[in-house]
């Protein structure tokens, strides 16, 4: 048996060194390290089954693989191998005759001996050059292979002109569209996986991420009804709104005739809520993405805390690879402590290791053969549950080792005094001394633009001594940031009209003193005693509506809404008594974790009356926010 | 058994061999072998009036009951005399009637859209619609006006409908799919010197091919090579191949020997199902397959003037004798036989139709037929009947063989009997599935439809499945039988978007094609109809009308197409760009939108291109996102046009940090700051200043002491000069630059600390009370494991950070000395939370004392 597994695991690494030069790291990791077809099980759990989805998902990646008949070699946009990791692993590309994979590009394609080459790429200009040098350095002697491109999540006709232009487009066998718009991410959770919509929407002016998210409800759509109701806030949730109505009538008489599992759409515009990223996020999911990011479902830790000690093995090297785990809701432990606050995680924690080292306790119980063999069945479970225990004991402590930081301490004091609107009009004596001291820019930054957005703007005085400290300090290339965190509303200038901030907090409860961060009573749990404004939005429209709260949301950047879309006669939902009503929340931008853990609270009250479905352009926290709106400018040398 | 005589009406049926005598054909049955039956139905008595019947004329019949073309030649042989191109339904309906002008027709042929195909002699292939308007054409290749089509074949392939020439040079051409032509010359045949006796085209492993016979040889051509062939058990007798057939499916073949023999076997030749010798030496006027799919009898229909005989494995043969010259169609599951007088169905007998009506037959579905007749007549004998069936547990069955026989039924009155007497047998059944039933009832009902007289489509329920409604709607438009195909749409409940629509659609554009009406009524006419409807392409008519020159008919109808995207290409065609460009913007499909915008920049001059963008900001700002990646000099004159300075300051930033040379980064700078300044932006002028100062400072010490900072921001470069001692100049810096005080000093502090100079540290310290407080100091000093130096500042620290401070330098007796003093409870947590129990315990218990009696107070 032993013997076997090694085989295997050199087969694996054998497909690893596949690139002959051995520079470039090989592609496959996504693909490789998640486990098998057990993946898709977390996607089934909630309460409507996003595995359809997936499952659609896939079949249409087989359908494209198909068509290229023979034995093929995929080159990636690196970019997409992560979000491809939740859809396929590489066991379902090897089952049709993928056997190579490459990374995308310039130069000549690596020798393989296969008879296609399929590009997945996303319709970017520049991509488009370097699959035009890939397929005219090909190798004029060697057997011809054949060439194929895959657009992801849409095709499109500026890139095709290119690859005309540039004298590919006739020898390439298929060009074709993936349409991976939605992609299943969790149980509740689907993410387009596009981290760039928020600054598109809105430095650029390019509605592209919107489109497409309206093409992905209406998939969406598709597989699972028509939506009846839509509510939407902001100037992106219109546009989005509007064009689903259009492509609804526009697709009019291939409806489908299903009943329909969501009741209500909420379409929220980041910028409605420019303070909840911004916030440090203090769920045990949250910090985790706060602290070491999470990505595609995956996060990589310091491994020292990790290292394995056997008995009788003594002192092991310590790894030095970082250690990877998969984070969703298939791991039971992690379901039940990723959205409590840090804080509860502990006891958690030592409970579940009660329960866990009692039920070992059991075999000295087990007397008859039939008890035996009944703990041995649940062995392998039980050892899970172990290693699952262990795994997050040690994230635990690596996050406790931040948490209980003096700086920690005290950049959370700052962000809790501005969001309690305390001295939110001067500079900030802390901010200052970040400063000072150098501290990372984006720190400073998500400080900054959070006293900001609470005083609803700063003085002139205060924002140009920011400003200037800012670029004295990190150097002069930072201005066209800056430029951009004003045009997108995160950094501005306070006009006249007064700081409307504090009517905000008051109405919607946005601050909660008594915070209960064992057994939470509120969504404002997830930060220690900020409730996210865009949850509290969600939570008013389930009750009691948000015609009671009409004075706040016209406070708030662009217009709300509501549309009802018709049904087909005969599939008007009748709801059970006790049925809950489900809610599909989109956050155009962006959502966080904290936030995910907020409308998972409001799912699971009782009296609660809704759940909630997440949808996003991106999973993102305060850090990877700020980041996407940076200009990158090099220092030349 | 008197009671059994329906097969009395059921007339053409072919058994018992008794009744064939009455019938006309004359049937040797051989030894009692197996049974081999046929019938032959009349379809329709021709409505055409041929005087001539089928003699000196070419006929062509499409298959799956499709049209019938007829080119009569002229009846005198002058040479002005022109012949008569005719068109027909398969019940003979005139469809088409012109005079032939063109020039020698070969071959006629239709395809499977029902397009009408004439091959000339000089390889010109002729295309025309079903109503006979020219359509277009396209050539077999030039070599065939000097050297002639002899003759030419028309196939249909899965790859569409094919044509296949021999020329004059004796060489076949091939075209597999004449929608998409791609000529192929076959290899040449070695010493073929005259035209071969006989050819076939075949379709198989995705190839075509041609199969050929010169005398006794055999060849096949594909690509590639002429490979001789010879049939598998071919007897040697036979001599000359003069005729040959291949299978509706390509999937058979028949060699009809002159020597009388007909060789019947798989299409590789390998297989052989049979020979039988006709009797006939004189060579068949055709010969053409007749087997249904799944059955085991095959067999093969021959044809000699008026004599028809059809052959199989078991040497078993019928003859017909024809009252007139006739032309077989082969189809999928039957041959038809067209004379000029009628029109004729020859086919095997289902099984299923045979237990039925067999004479004594005793299979259930003759006993429930019977027993339902009975129970018409309010007999008694009904019930006996079905108990029969029952014995024999044969109920459920007996309702299938009735269903599935009235499917092979032509005659409405046959179909409804056998339904009736299902429907009644299925009285006494539970849990029977009624799919089949109600499929083959509502299935009934549309064929029935198109087989009527006035429509002329006699197709069989099993070419109808083959072919599938969807074609049949196909074919229905095709005809212009518009509401009839509607009704069938709606009848058989096909989603709107695949029935109707596509109907109406059909009827549209056939609309927008008639030249006497004005745009205005047409476009009324056609919104009126289609209203609504759902997934009508409005933008595909309007194509269509734009093709027949109708621009204006184009736009009109374009505007009632609710998909914006689908009108983009269209409007484009049709150089309404600007129109365009705002259907593109409406559709939300920013892909769409650059196509437009890259169209327009190639269709305008500069300024226009710029003005039309102007007007449509979401165009202007995908151009710009362009440009920014791909054309930089571009995006500079788009803001120049808008006066957006601001950007254009942006602009010139990011353009100074492409800049390797110094003085172009200066000069970009400049520009920068010029533009800032004119958008009013002080902030942002002022710091493009600032930096430029700092630049030519930093050049200038690079120069003077050659410390290399240029680039660095400000922050940095003091760092720098303090590292490196050049603490003048840091001065100087720190003065131009007016650093907040606080933050110099946080910068000073960490630079001496990381040179550990502690002796300018503590001067440092004394040049005035410290603006960061001096916790820092003691911090900084612990930092760099320098407890030494710490303590030297811990006096200094306020009060309030005091705790902190001797908790930094270690010293938990000092730290517990000033919270005690201060008796600030959060402060002796905090000093307790730094003991541990085994050695400070005198520590922890002052605190500790300290904070009960705290606490009472």
């Amino acid at each position: 048996m032993k013997r076997r597994l090694a085989q295997y695991s050199t087969r694996t690494h054998d497909f690893e060194k596949h690139d002959h030069r051995s520079r470039d790291p090989p592609v496959c990791h996504m693909i490789l390290v998640s486990e098998g077809r057990k993946m898709a099980a977390h996607l089934s759990y909630g309460r409507v089954n996003l595995n359809i989805l997936r499952e659609a998902a896939r079949k249409e990646l087989r359908e494209f693989l198909d068509k290229c008949a023979g034995s093929k070699a995929i080159v990636w946009d690196e970019y997409l191998t992560g979000p491809f990791g939740l859809i396929a692993q590489y066991s379902l590309l090897k089952e049709h005759e993928v056997e190579k994979m490459f990374t995308l590009k310039p130069g000549r394609l690596p020798a393989a001996d296969v008879k296609n080459i399929i590009f997945f790429v996303r319709p970017k200009l520049e991509l488009m050059d370097i699959i035009a040098d890939n397929v005219a350095s090909e190798d004029k002697l060697r057997t011809p292979r054949d060439f194929h491109v895959l657009f992801v999540p849409r095709r499109s006709l500026l890139c095709e002109q290119r690859l005309k232009e540039k004298g590919v487009l006739g020898s390439l066998i298929n060009v074709d569209e993936y349409i991976l718009d939605l992609i299943p991410y969790d149980g509740d959770l689907l993410s387009m996986e596009s981290e760039s919509a928020f600054r598109e929407c809105y430095l650029e002016n390019d509605q592209t991420s919107l489109y497409h998210t309206a093409k992905g409800l209406m998939t969406l759509q598709a597989l699972y009804g028509t939506i009846p109701q839509i509510f939407g806030k902001g100037e992106c949730a219109r546009h989005v709104a509007n064009m689903m109505l259009r492509m609804k009538r526009e697709f009019a008489g291939c409806q489908t005739q299903i009943l329909p599992v969501f009741d209500t759409l909420l379409l929220l515009d980041r910028n409605v809520d420019l303070l909840t990223p911004l916030a440090t996020q203090l769920t045990y999911e949250g910090l985790i993405d706060e602290i070491y990011s999470i990505n595609n479902g995956y996060v990589k830790l310091p491994p020292e805390k990790f290292a394995q000690k056997k008995q009788g093995e003594g002192e092991k090297d310590l790894p030095t690879e970082p250690k990877k785990l998969q984070l969703n809701s298939a791991e039971e432990l992690y379901a039940e402590i990723r959205d409590k606050n840090f804080n509860a995680v502990g006891a958690a924690l030592s409970k579940k290791a009660k329960i866990i080292s009692a039920a070992f306790e059991e075999r000295h119980n087990a007397k008859t053969v039939g008890e035996i063999k009944q703990f041995v069945s649940q062995l392998p479970h039980m050892q899970a549950a172990r290693t699952s225990l262990a795994n997050h004991t040690s994230v635990a402590e690596l996050i406790k080792d931040i948490t209980t930081s003096d700086a920690f301490f005290d950049n959370l004091t700052v962000e809790q005094e501005f969001m309690t609107g305390v001295d939110t009009d001067k500079a900030n004596t802390y901010i200052e001394d970040c400063i000072a001291r150098k501290d990372p820019l984006i720190k400073i930054l998500r400080l900054v633009c959070m006293q900001s957005v609470c005083n609803n703007g700063l003085k002139q005085k205060v924002l140009d001594f920011y400003k200037r400290e800012i670029l004295q300090t990190y150097g002069f290339q930072h201005i066209l940031t800056l430029n951009n965190l004003e045009k997108a509303g995160l950094l501005k200038l306070q006009t006249a009209t007064r700081n409307n901030y504090p009517t905000i907090r008051k109405t919607l409860k946005l601050w909660m003193e008594d915070a209960n961060e064992q057994n939470p009573n509120d969504i404002s749990y997830v930060y220690s005693g900020y409730a996210p404004l865009s949850v509290r939005l969600t939570q008013l429209l389930a009750r009691p509506g948000w015609r009671s709260i009409e004075e706040v949301l016209k406070m708030l950047p662009g217009p709300h809404f509501e549309e009802r879309q018709q049904l087909p006669s005969g599939l008007h939902k009748k709801r059970q008594q006790g049925e809950n009503r489900i809610t599909l929340v989109f956050f155009l931008g962006g959502v966080t974790y904290a936030e995910i853990a907020a409308l998972r609270f409001l799912s699971q009250m009782e009296d609660g009356g809704t759940e909630y479905v997440i949808a996003t352009t991106k999973l993102i926290n305060g850090t990877s926010f700020i980041k996407s709106l940076m200009e990158r400018l090099e220092v030349p040398p | 058994m008197s009671c059994r005589s329906y097969a009395s009406y059921y007339h053409y049926y072919l058994r018992p061999v008794a009744m064939l005598s009455e019938l006309g054909p004359d049937s040797r049955s051989h030894d009692g072998c197996v049974f081999f039956s046929h019938r032959k139905i009349e379809l329709y008595e021709m409505g055409w009036n041929l005087k001539e019947g089928l003699r000196n004329c070419q006929i062509a019949a499409a298959p799956y009951g499709g049209p019938i073309a007829l080119l009569k030649e002229p009846q005198r042989s002058s040479p002005s005399a022109r012949p008569q191109l005719e068109i027909y339904t398969s019940s003979g309906s005139p469809m088409a009637s012109f005079m032939w002008k063109s020039g020698v027709v070969k071959q006629l042929g239709w395809t499977i859209s029902d397009d009408l195909l004439c091959v000339q002699e000089d390889g010109t292939v002729l295309v025309y619609d079903l109503f006979g308007s020219f359509k277009r054409h396209f050539s077999m290749g030039n070599e065939l006006v000097q050297s002639h089509v002899l003759e030419a074949k028309i196939f249909h392939s899965p790859y569409g409908t094919g044509i296949a020439v021999l020329s004059g040079a004796y060489r076949f051409i091939l075209a597999t799919n004449i929608e998409d032509i791609k000529l192929r010359r076959l290899p040449e045949v070695p010493g073929l010197q005259g035209v071969p006796s006989c050819w076939t085209v075949l379709s198989q492993d995705r190839q075509t091919k041609v199969l050929l016979a010169t005398g006794a040889d055999l060849y096949i051509l594909d690509n590639t090579a002429c490979t001789p062939v010879s049939p598998s058990g071919f007897s040697p007798q036979a001599t000359n191949i003069i005729q040959v057939a291949g299978s509706f499916s390509y999937k058979y073949l028949a060699l009809f020997t002159d020597s009388g023999h007909v060789w019947m076997g798989s299409a590789n030749l390998k297989e052989k199902l049979c020979e039988v010798d006709t009797k006939m030496r004189t060579p068949p006027t055709q010969m053409a397959w007749c087997w249904r799919p799944k059955s085991q009898q095959p067999s093969v229909v021959i044809m000699w003037e008026k004599y028809l005989l059809v052959v199989g494995p078991c040497k078993d043969t019928i003859q017909y004798n024809l009252d007139n010259e006739s032309v077989l169609v082969p189809e999928l599951d039957s041959v038809r036989i067209i004379s000029g007088t009628h029109h004729e169905l020859l086919q095997e007998v289902p099984v299923v139709s045979e237990e039925i009506f067999k004479i004594a037959s005793m299979a259930p579905g003759a006993l429930l037929l019977e027993a339902h007749k009975e129970y018409e007549k309010e007999s008694q004998k009904a019930d006996e009947y079905l108990r029969e069936i029952k014995e024999q547990d044969g109920l459920g069955e007996a309702v299938k063989q009735c269903v599935e026989a009235a499917g092979y039924e032509h005659e409405p009155e046959t179909q409804k009997m056998l339904l009736r007497a299902a429907s009644f047998g299925k009285c006494f059944l539970s849990n029977f599935r009624p799919e089949q039933f109600v499929s083959t009832c509502r299935d009934l009902r549309v064929l029935n439809a198109v087989r009527d007289y006035t429509v002329g489509i006699p197709l069989t329920l099993q070419q109808y499945k083959q072919m599938t409604v969807q074609v049949l709607i196909d074919r229905l438009v095709y005809r212009k039988l518009y509401p009839l195909a509607i009704e069938i749409c709606r009848y058989l409940k096909i989603p709107e978007y695949q029935g109707v629509s596509r109907v109406l659609k059909h009827w549209a554009c056939c609309k927008v094609q008639q030249k006497e009406e004005a745009d205005e009524v047409i476009a009324r006419m056609v919104s009126l109809k289609l209203g609504e409807t759902a997934g009508i392409s409005y933008s595909d008519i309007a194509a269509r009308a734009y093709e027949c020159g109708r621009t204006e008919l184009a736009i009109k109808l374009l505007e009632f197409e609710p998909r914006s995207g689908e009108q983009v290409p269209l409007l484009l065609k049709m150089k309404r760009s600007q129109l365009a460009l705002s259907k593109a913007i409406e559709s939300g499909d920013t892909d769409l939108v650059y196509t437009v915008v890259t169209y327009l920049k190639n269709e305008m001059n500069r300024g226009d291109f710029f003005m039309t963008l102007r007007n449509q900001p979401i165009a202007l700002s995908l151009y710009r996102q362009f440009c920014k990646h791909q054309e930089q000099d571009t995006l500079k004159d788009l803001y120049n046009q808008d006066d957006d300075h601001q950007e254009l300051g942006n602009f010139y930033v990011r353009a100074s940090y492409q800049e390797g040379r110094l003085d172009t980064r200066m000069s970009c700078l400049q520009n920068a700051m010029d533009e800032y300044n004119k958008a009013k932006n002080e902030f942002n002028a002022k710091a493009t200043e600032e930096e430029m100062r700092l630049l030519r400072f930093q050049r200038r010490l690079e120069e003077e002491k050659g410390e290399r900072m240029v680039g660095c921001s400000l922050q940095d470069t003091l760092h720098c000069l303090l590292i490196v001692g050049l603490h003048k100049q840091a001065e100087q810096l720190y003065k131009d630059f007016r650093v907040p005080d606080k933050r110099y000093w946080w910068l000073k502090l960490n630079a001496l600390a990381e040179k550990e100079d502690w002796e300018e540290m503590e001067k440092f310290s004394k040049t005035k009370k410290s603006p960061i407080g001096y916790l820092p100091f003691v911090d900084v000093c612990i930092k760099h494991h320098n407890k030494y130096e710490a303590r030297k500042y811990v006096s200094k620290v306020t009060p309030e950070q005091k705790v902190k401070a001797h908790i930094a330098v270690g010293d938990l007796e000092g730290a517990a000395e000033v919270a005690i003093e201060r008796r600030n409870e959060g402060e002796i947590s905090l000093v307790l939370s730094h003991c541990t129990a085994t050695t400070d315990r005198t520590i922890v218990d002052r605190l500790n004392r300290t904070r009960a009696t705290a606490g009472k107070k």
